[in-house]
């Protein structure tokens, strides 16, 4: 949908039999090439056009392969740069905590695969600790083992793949995408023995996880990550200093760390800004606190610093590994106490966050003492990571915003639940 | 990290008249939270965000809760005077009748705030805020100006619970499209009639597509003539 707009007034002119009826405060607002904002508290100065052209408002997305998904971007141009971009979300929404909230506690955890189809196990992680935290039930050391070399594997996998998208939406075709998914394959192979399934691997309970992992999948999974550190040296010799990349994300879309605390952004994107807020380090949830890795800070809070945070990242998750291979006990991986059927929570609430790969992953569950939640909210982090990307992309050409875009790393799945 | 109690006591030192609460939670993750008065509700926020020591300058999640109106059937016990003939004797007499009384708790709608400190890498610290009812009075305070990490979540709570934030800079609905006219997330939603065909209906699925072709057969039958 593009339109032209008349430079007098900043107003796009719309055809009226459209737009549908609607008042109030929910009421679509078509006026996105106006210039004026109702409130421009904490954002950044808007980009006065430079009135030698028209304005064109172009709408990229739903469907654009830069959009990992369905999503839109409108933007208005002034020539090639960014005066103003507005996010639409939904297209992709069937309302996951409204049918949380019509089945018991236990059926929520394989529908949690779906919202960032990319990292289920970090997904399921984050809702087994909250009902653990509402429950107040142990897990077995041997399966919180198996939770942190699962959920480093599945950050490894995330950062690899999301490193090989933006490389791709850069225009570098193909290679960088598949050295990231020849690494990837070999992790999904690991999760595929051990859980069944590839993507939705429905592996935690609470209390624990589904199955236990055999002497051979441990040799089989140390073979694997002895192999990732080469991977990654060949990822960053091939990419980090790699010209054309550099001139295209550096100094792009940059986000100030004071901006990025108040707006809420979190993992990776956060520690690029310069902010050493890392949930494993803060909370110490599962057995974090016992391995020894770095959090690697970001100085410009630009893609290139995005890039390669999770290059570093990738290192940190593969010495965790090491760790956490070396030392797995052995046990049971069910708390031999959990209950899975008649499950029933006594009333209160709790929260329960991870750092997952893309940010805090949040579930709020409230109990009213029956076996279905009263309430199960999830805290996105990619949705909640896109609120500064109409301030990170204000003039920066159309190019620059799929890769700013990219930087951010979202899955659809996850921002519209 | 202060207890809930020492936050409550700081913020009424800061704010006067703030009216905080204390909101017990009786799980065993002991995160209790803390009720807001909507009039002071913003300054309150800018306290705990400013302040050296709370210093909660990560708003984490923003959420909605829907707490429908309560039918509550009780029993009372009243005392009654009841004549009775005793010996012979007509007498007044107290006598203690049980009674089931019906009455209506008022809903209203919830929004929650969870909150952390990057500063200070403490948290969470948790508060609430009420609506007056559910239908007219819907109206909270916005704190997307306090901490822009509310400005998707504020809508979204908006969109699918019908609260209306007053000063927040954009509010339009998130997830549903702008015509959509109901809030799904409301525990009496009743979604609308937009049957699909389904091949082996059966149950609820096969109650709704008979009532469906209840409807629509009679406009069928007049299109048909």
């Amino acid at each position: 949908m593009t339109g032209p707009v008349s430079q007098e007034s900043g107003e796009l002119k719309i055809d009226d039999s459209l737009v549908p009826e609607c008042e109030g405060p929910g009421a679509p607002d078509y006026s996105p090439v106006s210039v004026e904002r109702p409130d421009s508290w904490n954002r950044p100065a808007l980009i006065q056009p430079s009135g030698d052209g028209e304005l064109l408002e172009v709408a990229m997305g739903p469907h654009h392969p830069s959009t990992h998904g369905v999503f839109r971007m409108d933007v208005a141009l002034d020539g090639e740069r960014v005066i103003r971009l507005r996010p639409v979300f939904g297209y992709l929404h069937r309302n996951h905590e409204k049918i949380a909230e019509g089945v018991s506690y236990l059926a929520s955890m394989p529908y949690t695969d779906r919202l960032d189809y990319i990292c289920p196990i970090t997904n399921n992680w984050a809702y087994a600790l909250a009902v653990e935290k509402l429950t107040g039930q142990e897990v077995p050391e041997r399966a919180e083992y198996l939770r942190v070399i699962l959920g480093e594997l599945t950050r490894f996998q995330n950062h690899a793949s999301s490193i090989g998208f933006l490389i791709q939406e850069m225009g570098a075709s193909g290679t960088p995408l598949m050295y990231a998914f020849r690494e990837r394959e070999k992790i999904l192979d690991l999760f595929e023995k051990l859980t069944g399934a590839r993507m939705m691997v429905n592996y935690m309970r609470f209390g624990g996880c589904r199955v236990d992992a055999s002497p051979a999948w441990l040799d089989q999974t140390r073979k694997v990550v002895a192999g990732l550190p080469e991977f990654v040296d060949e990822f960053e010799r091939l990419l980090a200093t790699n010209e054309i990349l550099m001139a295209r994300t550096q100094g792009v879309g940059v986000l100030k760390a004071d901006l990025a605390v108040n707006a809420g952004v979190t993992g990776p994107m956060l520690r690029a800004s310069g902010v050493n807020y890392d949930i494993r380090k803060v909370d110490g949830y599962g057995i974090y606190n016992r391995f020894n890795f770095r959090v690697p800070l970001g100085d410009h809070g630009d893609v290139y610093d995005r890039f390669m945070i999770r290059l570093l990242e990738m290192r940190e998750s593969i010495a965790i590994l090491e760790q956490a291979l070396k030392d797995i006990p052995g046990g049971p991986v069910m708390d031999p106490k959990a209950k899975l059927r008649g499950f029933r929570p006594k009333p209160g609430e709790a929260y329960g966050r991870i750092e997952a790969p893309k940010g805090e992953l949040g579930f709020y569950l409230i109990s009213d003492g029956g076996p279905n939640p009263y309430r199960y909210r999830i805290r996105p982090p990619s949705l909640i990571n896109l609120t500064v990307l109409e301030d990170m992309c204000l003039g920066h050409d159309v190019a620059d915003v799929v890769l700013i875009f990219g930087s951010v790393d979202i899955v659809l799945g996850e921002v519209d639940r | 990290m202060k207890t809930v109690e020492e936050i409550k006591a700081a913020i009424e030192a800061a704010v006067p008249g703030a009216g905080v609460e204390i909101v017990v939670n009786p799980s065993v993750s002991g995160q209790h939270s803390l009720r807001l008065a909507t009039s002071h509700a913003v300054e309150v926020a800018r306290f705990l965000r400013d302040d050296a020591e709370l210093a909660l300058d990560f708003l984490s999640n923003v959420t909605g809760i829907d707490w429908p109106d309560k039918e509550i059937t009780e029993k009372v016990k009243v005392t009654r005077q009841v004549s009775k003939t005793v010996e012979g004797v007509e007498k007044t007499v107290d006598e203690i009748v049980e009674e089931t009384r019906k009455r209506l708790e008022p809903g209203c709608l919830e929004a929650v705030y969870h909150l952390y400190s990057v500063a200070e890498m403490h948290g969470p610290v948790i508060f609430r805020m009420r609506t007056v009812d559910r239908t007219d009075n819907v109206e909270l305070p916005s704190l997307t100006p306090v901490w822009r990490s509310a400005e998707f979540q504020e809508r979204e709570v908006f969109d699918l619970y019908g609260i209306i934030f007053t000063g927040h800079p954009d509010l339009r609905r998130l997830l549903m499209w702008a015509a959509f006219k109901d809030h799904p997330m409301r525990k009496d939603y009743r979604e609308p009639d937009d049957f699909e065909y389904e091949p082996t209906a059966h149950d609820e699925v096969l109650k709704r597509a008979q009532e469906h072709q209840a409807a629509i057969a009679p406009q069928e039958t007049g299109a048909g003539q």
